[in-house]
């Protein structure tokens, strides 16, 4: 009788909404006497700021205001440390943060340095022309290693140099190994991570209503909690005063988790000074300068090896462009620190990075969030490894991977969520295996390869493993309410961002409390609904937004049983929940349906016992010890025309283990979207900064984002292994399909073309660099 | 992503519209499908004054069969008009075939032959296409209007014969004889951008399977259509065999293409190693379908 949600691919209860264009984004929020805002950002990487000269725009007719840093007095304060520096011993970290107007310096290009607020966008555009800022240039540190060298330029004056951070982790004793390895590979890897290039930028719309004293603001953010916490406090308010809401976001993938971004603290603060609605929706041009990066790190690593292809340690040293400010602390160098260690049972390790100032836009997590950067060096070490043992590559993993006896494991050293990397579990030789039938490899390398080489085809396989740290703390919290008419609301702090929240969620409190799933409201991202939690980031929504709805819905549970035994005059444990009603085991007749139950449980006359609350309503909060460790295998098969020196995907396999899944075609869908931004990493895209720090790759005639036509058909299938950490057992999956993807393409590539015997330690590629690579490889074939 | 102010026509017939060109000149820019210069506008790139917009002038909407049996393409002929037309894919294949490697199905419904013409981009497609089959473009003003040819008419970087107060109001484009063929072949980063190199070939045999015409036309790598005459010279009276076709695509990238320039999708020496490999399977496809004609 009772239908059963959880692990249903059911279709998304959003999807209406979204797919006929009545959702609320940020830009459809339209108030009367509503101003709109245009920045003046920098057109230099690196300067002085002589004069700023604003008379003229002020003029301007329609224009209402303009500020410059001078405008701003008290409130100009550069932004809170997001992240601290986690705890580990003899870390050096150089904490400076972004400001909301360039005041003496300007640090990037695009740095906000004059806002104009006027009667439209078009008025607001035209003023900014009038603007003449007068900067003098200060050479650009544009490449990480020379930011170092001593006689570079200083980005903080009141730094010694351009070292943001030092960090060394360790296990064990690498050198130790070293000494007693058959093989050791080293090599130097590049890997340039892009930008999240959301369809939807950022934005914001603030109302101040002078009568009632009280700020609502309408933001783009991945963390309306934080960033109302944060206003109150800049501002002046109590948080009651303040109401954020984080409508329908047309795409996080991390960025905005970033705060406080520049226009977040000065969009509420122009609306509370000139008394009026201001809004600021940022267009394509400025996201590419204004939001923030991933971009490149540079690794020098090494790994020993004995003969037979166990790992007896890996050194790596690398070093992170930060860009101009690092308020997010290390999150993406300390993810690339521990997610190169990867599926393997790494004994000994020792990883050292120096994060780097340099006059570029910030760096802050983006999908993976720095994972694929340590999962390149470490699969394509692997790979170098195996070519020169004779093993087979996917030989090699197995011998190495943790085997499902060994979880938890412990890999010592600290993670993004300040506390040791220690796997919860995993299970990883099954998901290669299926990954190797889905693809058909052994029919692949044996018959198909070989006959297509005949007839002049360069094919090429690739079989890459990876893990994912996800579902990490500190907490989320829920609220669960049924009301009258047996609707169910369900409230979480957490904002989404196309996730499918309203979905999943709703499946976890169907299965509680026995109502359709359709039945269920879901509120995300509105301070005034629930106004505890962190945010959407790290692939962390399902586990600890998803655990605490399912421990309030539980309560709900309870006090649907408690107050219908007392009404039905049975004990608890022969009750039965189904259909939105609750009845008599074996007697339907009994069935009380839980709208009804609700009303009872809200008396307006008489007597409640002490200690009852009122309402069938809970509120729960989850969060877990530390992170819950995803993994996966994806595999791909590629056909190269090494004239041309384009490349074309074949087909494309992932398996995939998040635990135990709430709803597959939700995850699918989640699989494909990172899989999508990864092959645009692999392949087309590439941040392009000239020596004088502008930004060369500013629009989408440039930024090469892959289209349907370049994403090929996913097979996708799973793997679970439940998380011991959480009660459903589930894991994250939001950055899973981008991981892997550059370790993936440089493999498959390189099989492609073996004849050339290519070794590709750069992502990302793209045809003019693999042509490159070809003609390289030539010259070296005739020259021996 | 606003543009700057500017003045708005929508004139109806081509009369007001080389009128408003007579008054304002330099200062005003033709609006037809706007996938160019919209953008521009925005980026504030380009800030015209006016904006003629002729959207609305129905006369130019057409594309009919010439009295030659060639095409004529009026200036608000879409992309997409041409891509599913019976009479473009019967009267001038090349062209047909060209459509799809340019950009995407939602550009190609606004986008017109004639803008990607008068626009000029030397990544472009259909100025090569032109130049290869020796069509021309009639351009009006007040009181009259004139043929230009196509190798007159590109003249360099967004740079094309046309005078401030000229509408580019037609494309002529010729038949091919009898027992000719054709062929484009290009590599853009991703399906639908400018490419970073192309290459178009028309060629024509006689009954032995002897060369009498060749024209291999560049794009993406000078600074418009770039027609190599050596190669063709190179091919002309002999049979095109697979030592020829190759000779000659390497004569075009080595003598014909001045070195192409360098950006951040492909180096030169890249543009120029396309340049060969396109040429060579350009003019391989455009024997092959002539000679299969000829059967």
């Amino acid at each position: 009788m009772t239908t059963r949600y959880f692990g249903q691919r059911i279709k998304r209860n959003e999807d209406p909404v979204l797919l006929s264009g009545r959702a609320l984004f940020t830009d459809d929020v339209h108030l009367p006497d509503m101003l709109h805002v245009a920045f003046v950002r920098s057109d230099h990487a690196h300067g002085r700021i002589v004069s700023i000269d604003v008379e003229a725009a002020r003029e301007r007719e329609g224009v209402v205001a303009v500020y410059t840093a001078a405008d701003l007095g008290d409130y100009w304060q550069p932004g809170p440390l997001l992240v601290p520096p986690p705890p580990i011993e003899g870390i050096v970290f150089n904490a400076r943060t972004q400001v909301p107007l360039a005041k003496d310096k300007v640090r990037h290009v695009g740095e906000p340095i004059a806002m104009v607020v006027a009667e439209s966008r078009y008025i607001a555009e035209d003023a900014v022309e009038d603007i003449f800022v007068e900067i003098e240039p200060l050479p650009a540190v544009v490449d990480m290693e020379k930011a170092l060298e001593p006689d570079a330029p200083l980005i903080h004056e009141d730094l010694d140099s351009n070292l943001a951070a030092h960090v060394v982790q360790t296990k064990g004793d690498y050198e130790k190994a070293k000494a007693e390895a058959d093989v050791v590979i080293r090599r130097r890897f590049y890997y340039n991570h892009g930008i999240a290039a959301a369809m939807e930028n950022r934005g914001m719309v603030a109302h101040w209503d002078a009568k009632t004293q009280h700020l609502t603001m309408w933001d783009t953010t991945q963390a309306p909690i934080a960033i109302r916490n944060g206003l109150a406090a800049m501002l002046g308010l109590s948080t009651s005063q303040v109401r954020v809401i984080a409508p329908f976001i047309g795409g996080g993938f991390g960025p905005k988790i970033m705060m406080f971004y520049p226009e977040e603290v000065l969009i509420p603060w122009a609306a509370m000074k000139l008394n009026r609605p201001v809004k600021w929706i940022e267009d394509r041009r400025e996201n590419f300068f204004a939001t923030t990066h991933e971009r490149d790190q540079i690794h020098w690593a090494e790994i020993a090896l004995t003969k037979e292809g166990r790992i007896l340690g890996v050194k790596d040293t690398f070093l992170h462009d930060t860009g101009a400010y690092d308020p997010y602390g290390l999150t993406v160098p300390i993810n690339s620190q521990c997610t190169l260690l990867g599926c393997y049972d790494v004994p000994n390790y020792y990883s050292e990075f120096k994060a780097v100032f340099t006059n570029k836009t910030l760096v802050t997590p983006y999908r993976g969030a720095g994972r694929q950067h340590g999962v390149f060096v470490m699969e394509r070490l692997l790979d170098i490894a195996a070519r020169e043992l004779g093993l087979d590559r996917n030989e090699i993993r197995r011998r190495n991977f943790i085997p499902p006896d060994k979880f938890p494991y412990n890999n010592e050293i600290i993670y993004q969520d300040f506390v040791p990397l220690v796997y919860d579990s995993g299970n990883y030789e099954p998901a290669l295996n299926k990954a190797l039938e889905l693809i058909g490899y052994e029919q692949f390398v044996k018959e198909e390869q070989p006959r297509l080489r005949a007839e002049g085809k360069h094919v090429g396989i690739g079989v890459v493993a990876y893990v994912e740290g996800t579902g990490i703390g500190p907490y989320e919290g829920a609220r669960v309410q049924i009301e009258s008419n047996g609707m169910v609301n369900v409230a979480t702090g957490i904002g989404t961002q196309g996730q499918g929240h309203f979905t999943s969620f709703a499946q976890v409190v169907a299965d509680q409390l026995g109502v359709d799933v359709r039945k269920i409201r879901m509120v995300t991202g509105d301070t005034a609904e629930f106004h505890w939690g962190t945010g959407t980031f790290a692939s962390r929504g399902a586990v600890v937004a998803g655990n605490a709805i399912h421990a309030a819905a539980a309560a709900v549970r309870q006090k649907i049983l408690k107050l219908a035994s007392q009404e039905l005059e049975v004990a608890e444990e022969d009750l039965e929940l189904g259909d939105g009603k609750v009845w008599v085991r074996g007697v339907p007749d009994t069935a009380i349906d839980l709208g009804t139950l609700a009303v009872k449980a809200n008396p307006l006359r008489g007597a409640v016992k002490p200690g009852t609350e009122p309402g069938l309503e809970a509120t729960a909060y989850f969060g877990p010890e530390r992170g819950a460790t995803a993994n996966g295998v994806h595999a791909m098969i590629v056909e190269v025309d090494p004239e041309t020196a384009t490349v074309q995907i074949k087909r494309y396999v992932t398996v995939h283990d998040c635990g135990r899944v709430i709803n597959p075609l939700i995850l699918d869908g989640q699989i494909h979207g990172g899989i999508a931004q990864g092959i645009g990493n692999a392949f087309y895209e590439r941040i392009i900064y000239d020596d004088n720090g502008q930004l060369l790759t500013a629009s989408f005639m440039d930024y090469l984002i892959p289209t349907a036509m370049e994403v090929p058909p996913i097979e996708i299938d799973h793997v679970e292994t439940p998380s011991p950490l959480n009660p459903l057992g589930t894991k994250g999956a939001g950055e899973a399909g981008a991981i892997p993807t550059g370790a993936l393409f440089a493999q498959a590539i390189e099989d492609a073309l073996a004849e050339y015997n290519l070794e590709i330690r750069e992502i990302p590629l793209s045809p003019n660099r693999l042509f490159e690579l070809i003609q390289e490889a030539k010259a070296k074939k005739g020259g021996a | 992503m606003k543009p700057a102010p500017f003045k708005y026509h929508a004139p109806t017939t081509v009369d007001e519209v080389v009128g408003l060109l007579a008054e304002h000149g330099y200062d005003a820019k033709i609006l037809a499908g706007g996938q160019s210069l919209i953008p521009t506008m925005n980026f504030r790139l380009a800030q015209p004054a006016v904006l003629i917009d002729i959207n609305a002038v129905s006369e130019l909407a057409y594309i009919k069969s010439n009295g030659d049996g060639g095409l004529r393409v009026g200036a608000l002929a879409r992309h997409a008009e041409a891509e599913h037309s019976r009479l473009v894919a019967e009267v001038a294949p090349l062209v047909h075939a060209t459509m799809p490697l340019i950009a995407h199905p939602q550009i190609r419904n606004r986008g017109t032959l004639c803008g990607s013409l008068a626009h000029a981009d030397p990544a472009s497609e259909l100025p090569a296409v032109l130049v290869a089959l020796q069509g021309r473009v009639r351009a009006s003003r007040q009181g009259g209007s004139r043929w230009i040819a196509a190798e007159e008419f590109f003249q360099g970087i967004f740079t094309t014969a046309l005078e401030p107060d000229e509408l580019l109001a037609e494309a002529a484009f010729p038949p091919l004889p009898s027992r000719s063929g054709w062929a484009i072949q290009e590599v853009a980063r991703r399906h639908g951008d400018f490419a970073l190199a192309g290459a178009v070939a028309v060629v024509q045999v006689d009954e032995g399977g002897t060369c009498t015409a060749a024209r291999l036309v560049f794009f993406g790598v000078g600074e418009g259509p770039v027609l190599a005459r050596q190669a063709g010279a190179a091919l002309v009276g002999a049979e095109p065999t697979e030592q020829r076709i190759a000779d000659a695509a390497a004569l075009a990238a080595n003598n014909d293409v001045p070195t192409p320039h360098e950006d951040i999708h492909a180096s030169s020496a890249y543009r120029r190693h396309l340049v060969e490999v396109l040429g060579r399977r350009a003019l391989s496809q455009a024997f092959a379908r002539a000679t299969a004609e000829e059967r």
